[in-house]
């Protein structure tokens, strides 16, 4: 009866340690809690857009356009229109948008409705039902954001091009669209009947043109398109249906939630790491117990299923735990993530997420627990008579190979299960192995060498307390790597931030452009020069866009190219997209010829023109040296040959281009222009964005302090997730810590009773308690800030490619902080040790 | 072994002892009390030499054989009473039942015979108590009736009074041996204290590993 006594004994052993255990199954319950959370949230999500699947699109075929719907295309449409199919046209283009009572202007999305869109679900507004008033008059709905921004308030004139609109509402909620949309370029919608009057769709502004289809049904829909797919191709018409659509945005989510998954994971693997230093700090002071079991007559098998029992106990308490807080956690999901899902989310009970976190976290707990349990079988029961047994070693242990094998099984089982894609998977549990390995090996490197390298002279109280911590049973090294890793995410997220932003901050100093105005058209080029001149802005140059798309490349039309699979596989994205290209006869800045010469004679008109390419860009459409492209340039077909390839620092502020032409051959082509402009006195910049939308309704301004709040934005909430984790995993480590303090404390006890029996003052007793843990911290502190540094100088070197500073008066800050908190939770786990007076400790150690 | 010198602890050490005998193994520090002890009781392996035990032969056993054969034939008193601290009184008493391979007992029948032990004892009130809610004697009386609960044929005692006042003492060996005549089980235990030594049918001297005396062979 083996098993009845193993789980007798682990329940009444867990009944009176509750609140160890209550401790040690924390570190588990946050990991389980995130994987809970994520995967029922991802389920909500799932079912939502599921049940709502024609809502997301409000139609149940889109027509997708970047040019007007002609020829074959409108033919079709108008056909549909005449067999009573409803058709609903949405026209969108950027446009910069001057609330008049206040002067301030933004860049904006304009959205020009006509007809019953949309045709499922509904926009809110407030105040509500304004959606169908849209057509009554010149009436604008407009994001929140945008009112905020441009200190307008409903009700407000609206400036778009040259017509003047009443802001009639606010948007609350457009099916199918995301929040953070707002701050990207926010949406004003508008009736089409009026688009004319604002004469802003001219040569050269980017409109996208939107039919939607409301038809019987899915099938119906998938059959349309189908039937219509060489037509509406020919066209360079894009369909899609509902039913792809949330396809789409399925793939989309299941994506991003898995990121967040792996987040979660990060938290569970080091909740891991805890149990399974708080199990090897459990198995210490149960080694007496053990041994007396042993003597008692408890086989091996017997014992190590007791404790392996309560293991799980524990495993299992914190999983409950972790899966309780997840669901409260999935029910805060939908508020907090509003900004990023398309439609309203009802959080509700699944029996699935919850099983899977119940098994992971009471597997991870085993997994991680069964190393330090293994040293259970060791145990001769002779100890029980004596202290001082040696316990014998087992050569070639199988048992503790396949604890090693569950450990690293576990990791890249549940990398795979819970990453975007099985490659990623592996590639995350490969990295979170080699990043635990490397944090091990250094932290066992650095405690090795403390030891060795410590002066002898220095005073008692340092040499007592640093060698407190090779104490028999110390959790050194645990306590090292934990709370080391805590630091290690910490600072290698604060050293990429500060890279980023301050390359972003040099970028925009002084003398760095801080106004983007583009859609310039040729004869307006004086007067923009001259107004950002008058404004401060010094001297500016005009850069030219000409748009053009692919027509062929080595006389074979884009079409076949397209379509070609035998050869070779040309990027379908870059054969396709509408290029902006420009021409000049000098090199810019950022960029650097890698292959071929630089053109530096005039050749009026000759074809082929010489173009000179971006290297990424010649990879993706397997172009070299000397081979032909032919350009459509609205409507006229351009030969070109390719003189040289260069490489572009896209993350230079610059006008970047793919594609450059020598000057001439499209001098006289159709085109735009863009300038930048630095003007530094803020106010200044606003009063010439709203003199130039004024007089030229079509240009688009982008004032990049604005740019820079969206960055701002957008790096904040990545940090706020690697800031929990790290933040996480040194609450794991203060786990640990106290774990630690908890076995040592007996030994303390005798030793500090010692010290003061022999003389010694309380607080020099504190002070070797605070030696201990200072040097514990600052040990944790060096490996987690040297390691970040290292890691941050890869990542903003080589995969960010900016130049590397290394901000070290944060990273200081932070080692110091952590040496102090370490310090600090170290004292307070032991704070009766110095309160209690000798004598009573001396009482108690005797019974 | 010790620091990776084989040390030999005892030398020619050997003994029979009768059913139901009470013996006692006196002997200064380090002359090898504990560690006949430990072998008599199969915790450790002789290095030559063997040991037999109701007419088994410890040597060739495994150590979960070992392990059985103490669950169902040896009872233990440990100086330091190793009570399980995590266990109530009652429990800890539960236990050496509990261990048996093949149960003899019923759930019920387990209880009722370790409290009719702690009553034996006379800890019958306390037996939802945690050893630290007890004082030493409660515990070492506690450890007796742990002893008792598996109705050993033999019971090996490590100086059961080596952490006890001289009056708590006293009192324990009045039980240990009323126990021991009560349950007609064979006592072998190791002592420095001469008043408890005094109680044993027959006392072998140990000093340096080998036997210096033997009330039975003089006798």
């Amino acid at each position: 009866m083996i098993a009845p006594f193993a789980l007798r004994l682990a329940l009444r052993e867990g009944r009176a340690a509750r609140r160890q255990i209550g401790l040690y199954a924390g570190a588990i319950s946050l990991g389980v809690a995130a994987l809970v959370a994520i995967s029922a949230f991802r389920a909500d999500v799932t079912d939502a857009i599921h049940a709502e699947s024609r809502t997301l699109m409000g139609a149940d075929v889109e027509l997708r356009s970047s040019t007007e719907f002609a020829g074959k295309a409108s033919a079709l449409l108008d056909s549909l229109q005449r067999t009573g199919v409803p058709v609903s046209r949405v026209t969108s283009f950027t446009s910069m948008a001057l609330a008049t009572a206040s002067g301030t202007s933004r860049l904006v999305d304009v959205r020009a409705v006509e007809g019953g869109f949309p045709f499922y679900g509904r926009i809110e507004t407030a105040p509500a039902g304004r959606w169908t008033h849209l057509r009554d008059g010149h009436h604008a709905l407009v994001d929140p954001a945008l009112l905020v921004y441009l200190g307008a308030e409903i009700g407000d004139t609206l400036r778009l091009g040259d017509a003047v609109f009443i802001v009639d509402a606010e948007l609350r909620r457009v099916p199918g669209e995301i929040g953070i949309q707002a701050a990207v370029g926010p949406r004003v919608y508008i009736a089409a009947d009026y688009v004319e009057e604002t004469n802003l769709l001219q040569f050269g502004s980017r409109a996208r043109y939107h039919a939607l289809l409301k038809l019987p049904d899915a099938a119906a829909a998938e059959q349309f398109v189908t039937a219509h797919k060489s037509l509406l191709d020919g066209e360079r018409v894009r369909a899609t249906t509902a039913a792809s659509r949330e396809e789409d945005f399925r793939e989309w989510f299941a994506a991003f939630t898995r990121f967040l998954a792996l987040l979660g994971l990060t938290a569970l693997l080091l909740g891991g790491i805890a149990t399974g230093s708080a199990v090897h700090v459990f198995v210490r002071r149960k080694l007496d117990t053990v041994a007396v079991l042993r003597c008692l007559g408890g086989t091996q098998r017997t014992v190590f299923a007791a404790y392996l029992l309560q293991a799980a106990l524990m495993g299992l308490v914190g999983a409950m735990v972790g899966v309780v807080l997840g669901l409260v956690v999935q029910r805060s999901l939908p508020s907090v993530l509003a900004d990023f899902l398309p439609l309203a989310v009802q959080p509700s009970l699944r029996f699935e997420p919850i099983a899977a976190g119940l098994g992971i976290g009471l597997w991870v707990a085993l997994a991680f627990g069964l190393l330090p349990l293994l040293t259970i079988r060791n145990v001769a029961p002779l100890r029980a008579l004596r202290r001082s047994v040696e316990e014998p070693r087992r050569q070639r242990d199988l048992a503790r190979f396949a604890a090693y094998a569950a450990v690293l099984g576990t990791i890249v089982a549940l990398s795979v299960t819970q990453a975007p894609v099985p490659a990623a998977g592996l590639a995350f549990a490969a990295g979170i192995t080699l990043t635990t390995a490397v944090l091990w090996m250094a932290a066992r490197g650095l405690v090795a060498a403390t030891r060795r390298l410590f002066p002898a002279s220095a005073p008692y109280v340092v040499r007592q307390g640093i060698a407190n911590l090779f104490r028999p049973q110390n959790q050194t090294v645990s306590v090292v790597l934990t709370v080391g890793f805590g630091v290690f995410l910490l600072g290698t997220l604060h050293v990429v931030q500060r890279n980023l932003l301050d390359q972003f901050a040099f970028e925009t100093s002084e003398a760095r452009p801080n106004l983007v105005v583009f859609d310039i058209q040729p004869d307006q080029v004086h007067d923009v020069r001259d107004r950002l001149a008058a404004a401060g802005a010094g001297e500016t140059s005009a850069v030219p866009i000409v748009p053009a798309r692919i027509a062929g490349i080595g006389g074979v039309p884009v079409d076949e190219l397209v379509t070609d699979t035998s050869g070779l596989r040309r990027s379908r994205w870059a054969l396709r997209r509408e290029y902006r290209n420009t021409y000049r006869d000098t090199l810019v800045t950022s960029e650097r010829l890698i292959e071929g010469a630089w053109w530096t004679d005039a050749r009026p008109d000759t074809l082929p023109a010489r173009i000179s390419i971006d290297q990424d860009l010649a990879e993706e459409l397997h172009v070299e040296l000397g081979d032909r492209i032919t350009w459509d340039v609205q409507g006229v077909h351009v030969e070109t040959v390719i003189a040289s390839v260069r490489q572009v620092d896209w993350a230079r502020f610059e006008t970047n281009f793919f594609v450059v032409f020598e000057p001439t051959v499209l001098e006289r082509a159709p085109q735009t222009l863009v300038t930048l402009a630095h003007i530094a006195d803020p106010r200044q910049r606003a009063e010439v964005q709203r003199d130039l939308v004024v007089r030229h309704a079509n240009l688009s301004l982008i004032d990049i302090s604005l740019v820079q709040q969206v960055l701002e934005r957008l790096l904040g909430s990545v940090a706020l997730a690697i800031r929990f984790m790290a933040v996480f995993s040194i609450a794991c480590g203060a786990v640990v810590l106290l774990g630690a303090a908890a076995t040592s404390r007996f030994q303390r006890l005798r030793e500090s009773v010692l010290l003061r029996t022999l003389g010694a003052r309380t607080s020099q007793v504190v002070r070797v308690l605070a030696v201990e843990y200072a040097m514990l911290g600052s040990l944790a502190s060096v490996l987690g800030v040297v390691l970040a540094s290292i890691a941050g100088w890869v990542l903003v070197r080589f995969f960010f490619e900016l130049r590397f500073t290394l901000p070290s008066v944060p990273l200081l800050g932070l080692a110091a902080g952590t040496a102090l908190v370490t310090t600090a939770i170290g004292i307070f786990a032991s704070r009766d040790l110095v309160r209690r007076a000798p004598l009573a400790v001396l009482r108690d150690l005797a019974d | 072994m010790s620091g990776g010198r084989r040390l030999t602890v005892l030398r020619d050490v050997s003994f029979a002892v009768p059913e139901r005998d009470l013996v006692a193994i006196v002997g200064p520090s380090g002359s090898g009390k504990t560690t006949l002890l430990g072998l008599l009781a199969g915790l450790d392996r002789p290095a030559r030499g063997s040991v037999t035990l109701d007419g088994q032969a410890l040597g060739p056993m495994s150590e979960d054989d070992r392990a059985r054969l103490r669950a169902e034939k040896i009872g233990f008193v440990f100086q330091t009473f190793q009570l399980i601290s995590t266990l109530t009184a009652l429990e800890n008493v539960l236990v050496p039942i509990e261990l048996q391979a093949a149960p003899t007992w019923t759930p019920a029948a387990a209880v009722a015979h370790a409290r009719d032990l702690l009553d034996r004892v006379g800890l019958a009130d306390r037996w939802h108590h945690y050893p630290a809610q007890l004082s030493g004697g409660e515990q070492q009386r506690v450890a007796l009736a742990r002893a008792f609960a598996n109705r050993p044929k033999i019971l090996f005692a490590d100086e059961p009074t080596g952490n006890l006042d001289a009056e708590t003492g006293h009192a324990v060996i009045d039980l240990l041996v009323a126990l021991n005549r009560e349950a007609q089980t064979t006592l072998v235990l190791v002592t420095h204290d001469p008043e408890l030594a005094g109680r044993a049918h027959r006392v072998i001297g140990l000093a340096g590993g080998r036997i210096v005396s033997d009330s039975a062979a003089t006798a």
